[in-house]
């Protein structure tokens, strides 16, 4: 393997098993250790980067695919995506084994009580980070707070209001 | 009733099919609303509860939440291979997606982009956190009674999403709290 790949695997193992609470909590973490410390790509690269990884399908973790591929090509690409979800994807199948193993276990109940209303809240918390974090004018929020009322209250396809959302931006926002 | 009662095991082509589809809907975020929507609502696969417990565990766990999740509902439903099925229906076409994006995109260094295409992301990404916020609101309709889980989740909702603390820490302090009120007031 060459360096450039050992690097990269290094890299976004490490980073994988810092990722409390999604991809995006190592983002600053990435973007140091890609653009300042190996050199791989601009800062500007990398937030085309991150923005190219929003917008397409898929996890946002996939920004890693992008950077691993400015940085050794394909192979760099796809040991990027290798090292960011192996780890934690082990660390949930053997925690998802040990679960579904207490399935009658009177504990197992009672911990998902307990869970459930700590995932509603990080539910809610993700939303509002992400608003947070991403410039949001007035526009965007109005379109944010009716898509949330419309797909509490209603059965409106998805797919509708992602196009509405759009819509909306292009004819008003710009 | 929106969540039935879990049915018999999905055969792992279903897995793979449904989280084909969980991916390639999930443009600008919103993946953990296209995911409850699908195993949840459309498919009876599991009920809110072990959606929810899914949920939290795979965000105490290191790593793309939604990922995580697929690992831990594919092992619930079909062990191994299940959380295979439903990795790699989730990650194959948006890899293969991004891959083409992102060569497109180191090749044309400069090149001006569709400049519309700026406002459509915008509005798509807004929609997509309003999706996981309306899911946030259809589960706390169904699954919170009383003031305690209320509060847990305000705690929860308030410490990360507003003052912005890390979860991980939230996660710390909170869930023990939870357990123990939980337990406090079980039924007996």
């Amino acid at each position: 393997m060459s360096p450039v790949l050992l690097q990269v695997l290094i890299l976004f193992g490490g980073l994988s098993m810092l990722a409390f609470g999604g991809g995006t909590a190592v983002l600053p973490d990435m973007q140091r250790a890609a653009v300042d410390h190996y050199h791989w790509l601009t800062a500007r690269e990398f937030l085309d980067m991150f923005a190219i990884s929003r917008a397409a399908p898929g996890p946002g973790s996939l920004i890693v695919v992008l950077v691993g591929l400015k940085a050794a090509g394909l192979a760099g690409a796809l040991v990027a995506f290798v090292a960011m979800f192996t780890p934690p994807c082990i660390a949930i199948y053997v925690l998802a084994r040990y679960w579904h193993r207490a399935a009658e276990s009177a504990w197992r109940a009672l911990v998902e009580r307990a869970l459930a209303p700590v995932s509603v809240g990080l539910t809610f918390a993700s939303g509002l980070s992400l608003m947070r974090g991403t410039e949001h004018g007035w526009l965007p929020w109005g379109v944010t707070i009716i898509s949330a009322a419309l797909f509490a209250a209603t059965e409106i396809s998805p797919i509708l209001l992602l196009l509405g959302g759009a819509a909306a931006l292009l004819l008003v926002g710009s | 009733m929106e969540t039935p009662k879990p049915v018999a095991p999905p055969g792992l082509a279903s897995l793979f099919v449904s989280y084909v589809s969980i991916g390639m809907m999930s443009f600008g975020g919103g993946l953990t609303a296209w995911t409850r929507r699908e195993v949840v609502q459309k498919r009876g696969w599991l009920d809110d509860r072990q959606f929810l417990s899914g949920y939290a565990l795979s965000q105490l766990v290191p790593g793309a939440t939604n990922v995580n999740l697929a690992v831990f509902i594919g092992t619930q439903l079909r062990g191994t291979a299940g959380a295979i099925a439903c990795v790699a229906g989730l990650t194959a076409l948006p890899l293969a997606i991004i891959l083409l994006l992102g060569t497109l995109y180191l090749h044309s260094q400069g090149a001006a982009t569709a400049p519309w295409l700026g406002p459509a992301l915008i509005g798509m990404g807004a929609v997509a956190i309003g999706l996981n916020l309306g899911t946030g609101v259809r589960l706390a309709r169904r699954n919170l009674s009383g003031a305690i889980p209320i509060g847990v989740t305000a705690i929860v909702t308030v410490s990360i999403g507003v003052f912005g603390l890390p979860l991980l820490y939230v996660m710390l302090a909170v869930m023990p709290l939870s357990l123990l009120l939980t337990w406090l007031t079980r039924p007996r």
